[in-house]
């Protein structure tokens, strides 16, 4: 997995329905980077994530995977380079956490499965990087909120993708299991070299974790870029409607936002307009 | 998880022996089905007004002439058994695939209306329309296609969701046997035993060219479904999880709708709707092998077990004699509720 595969969006229009939810977007994903897409709710993140997982059809545009239309590309070929975990996957009931992994393999197996010692060691290797190994033969059902979404990202680990693209992978965790998530994708960026493109919705830790920032507004793309050039007071303003304060994060050095409410400022001038008095 | 270390050579091994053993399991489970499966073909050939032994059963059975017994084997019971065993089948697979798809044991063919489609055209050309055999199966196919169709549409509405077609099929179901009930209750002359058999379903008078078209079709969109299966599995985690497997979700869904309504549909024109056969043999299954994986045919097996053994039951077991369908039926209306009081108390909706 040395080969970066890259994947680019040009000028795509999405929606569902009359409904236009993006509109002419271009977004060329640095290969063997991380990515990070943020955006206030509804504002066509999650949609552009789809587009470029094939899983929507753009109504003007084209995503090109490797220079080649996603949509003219076999849905299998895809599956090889590119794997997804989307927002909420369901665990079929009674399933055993290995067997959920395996699944992971179906874009490597031909129609008459014939399961291979390389399997094996893909869903293994999966299991260990997603420190799941112990959790190997329990069902999904009894597992906790935080396993069961390293179990989930084991079997897009057993995909052996080079591009990962995750809708929220910490939704739903506490902060140990959301930077727990978020330091293993960057172990498989920074030792695989897997190009990774996430949605994410905690600000401060997209600005931490993410080599190339993309803010979404409305459908467009407001801006892109590193997180330090991305993420200024006005970005945050504009993308979110919401003032605040940029500083560098004391821990990392990256750009960390205060958000500015109208409670709780130091001085009355910092405090966002509340209702008149 | 600190790094991403190759895994240990005793993981690889731990993942590979725990996923063959898991997988001799389910073998396992198949196999022991299949057996039972034989006896009971064995024993509904055998048992009757006039016992014959295994030895002149098989003799009937590989065409040789046996006084008495060609006549009672070969013409009454060897077509009550295959019919009962195809039906069993094809319920089994239709049932536990819509289950499957849509992710709820409450969406079997039985319970969402596609065998009561099928039952309203077969009473209506029969009672109605004075037609008989292929006509009558060919009828009852294209009613159970169209109701399924509708209910399809009914239910569409950015994407099909499970719980919203399961209660619009509940009410169609209900407002086709209700269809049903009306014609036979009009049919003045209709003999009991027959109009039954369009109630419950049952095997009685089972003959050679109501088997066939039956047999053929179990024959051909068996493999057909089959071959989706693995597929099918993956879209339990929704479509995006299975599309970003590489599965060919809408292809998949088409292609699975048909083929399980096609067999609900050619069961039900030959033994009626048997009742609950559909509904009871994907969560057996289930319990048998547990999750994970494919419980095509398991379900199948369990779905010619439980016609086989009903049918044997409802002739033999108690005083009067009774079609199959009532005895599937007293077993799996019992288990419906434990469904839904099972829901209910776990606070989820359907």
């Amino acid at each position: 997995m040395t080969d970066a595969h890259r994947l680019d969006v040009q000028s795509v229009t999405l929606g569902y329905g009359d409904r236009t939810v993006v509109e002419d977007l271009d977004l060329a994903v640095p290969p063997g980077r991380i990515t990070a897409i943020v955006g206030a709710n509804a504002c066509g993140k999650s949609t552009l994530l789809r587009a470029m997982s094939r899983l929507l059809a753009p109504g003007a545009g084209q995503v090109l995977l490797d220079g080649k239309d996603l949509r003219r590309t076999p849905t299998k070929e895809v599956a090889r380079k590119l794997g997804l975990l989307p927002q909420s996957p369901i665990a079929p009931e009674g399933i055993v956490v290995a067997d959920l992994v395996s699944r992971g393999r179906h874009p490597h197996q031909r129609l008459v499965a014939r399961w291979t010692p390389e399997d094996d060691a893909a869903v293994a290797e999966a299991l260990a990087a997603t420190d799941t190994t112990e959790l190997a033969d329990r069902p999904v059902d009894e597992l906790s909120g935080g396993q069961r979404q390293r179990v989930w990202i084991a079997m897009a680990l057993a995909q052996q993708t080079d591009l990962l693209l995750l809708d929220e992978p910490t939704t739903f965790l506490d902060v140990n299991h959301q930077v727990e998530v978020l330091d293993l994708l960057t172990d498989l960026n920074r030792l695989r070299g897997t190009t990774i493109v996430m949605v994410l919705h905690d600000l401060n830790l997209a600005a931490r974790y993410a080599d190339h920032l993309v803010a979404v507004r409305q459908g467009r793309l407001h801006s892109s870029g590193e997180p330090g050039q991305v993420l200024t007071a006005a970005c945050v303003e504009q993308v979110f409607g919401m003032r605040s304060q940029v500083i560098p994060d004391p821990v990392s050095g990256k750009p960390m936002v205060l958000p500015i409410g109208r409670h709780h400022a130091a001085s009355p001038l910092e405090a966002a307009p509340g209702l008149s008095r | 998880m600190t790094s991403l270390l190759p895994a240990r050579p005793a993981t690889v091994d731990h993942v590979g022996r725990a996923r063959a053993s898991r997988a001799r399991r389910r073998g396992a489970v198949s196999v022991v089905l299949a057996l039972l499966v034989l006896a009971a073909l064995a024993a509904s050939l055998m048992f009757g007004q006039t016992f014959y032994g295994p030895g002149e059963v098989l003799r009937v059975v590989l065409g040789e002439t046996v006084p008495g017994a060609s006549f009672t084997v070969g013409v009454l019971r060897l077509p009550r058994a295959a019919m009962g065993l195809l039906a069993g089948v094809a319920l089994g697979l239709g049932g536990v695939t819509f289950q499957t798809m849509l992710r709820n044991p409450l969406a079997s063919p039985d319970i969402i209306g596609i065998n009561a489609g099928a039952s309203v055209a077969a009473v209506v050309a029969i009672v109605w329309l004075g037609l008989s055999g292929p006509t009558v199966s060919a009828l009852a196919i294209v009613a159970a296609l169209a109701t399924a169709l509708l209910m399809y549409v009914l239910a569409y509405e950015d994407g099909v969701v499970g719980t919203r077609l399961i209660l619009i099929g509940i009410g169609i179901a209900a407002m086709l046997d209700s269809v049903v009930a009306y014609v036979i209750v009009r049919a003045a002359e209709w003999d009991l035993q027959v109009a039954m058999r369009w109630l419950t379903g049952s095997l009685n008078g089972a003959t050679w060219p109501e088997v066939v078209p039956l047999a053929v079709a179990v024959l051909v969109v068996t493999p057909a479904l089959l071959s989706q299966s693995r597929n099918l599995s993956l879209m339990q985690q929704g479509d995006d999880s299975a599309s970003a497997l590489g599965v060919r979700v809408e292809r998949t869904r088409l292609l699975v709708i048909v083929a399980a309504v096609l067999l609900i549909a050619f069961a039900t024109a030959a033994a009626g709707p048997i009742a609950f056969v559909a509904f009871l043999s994907g969560p057996i299954a289930a319990r048998l092998v547990g999750g994970g994986g494919s419980l095509m045919v398991p379900a199948a097996l369990v779905g010619a077990l439980l016609v086989l053994v009903a049918d044997l039951a409802g002739q033999y077991a108690f005083g009067a004699r009774y079609p199959v369908g009532v005895i599937t039926g007293s077993v799996g209306a019992p288990y419906l509720v434990y469904l839904l009081v099972r829901t209910n108390r776990s606070g989820g909706s359907l």
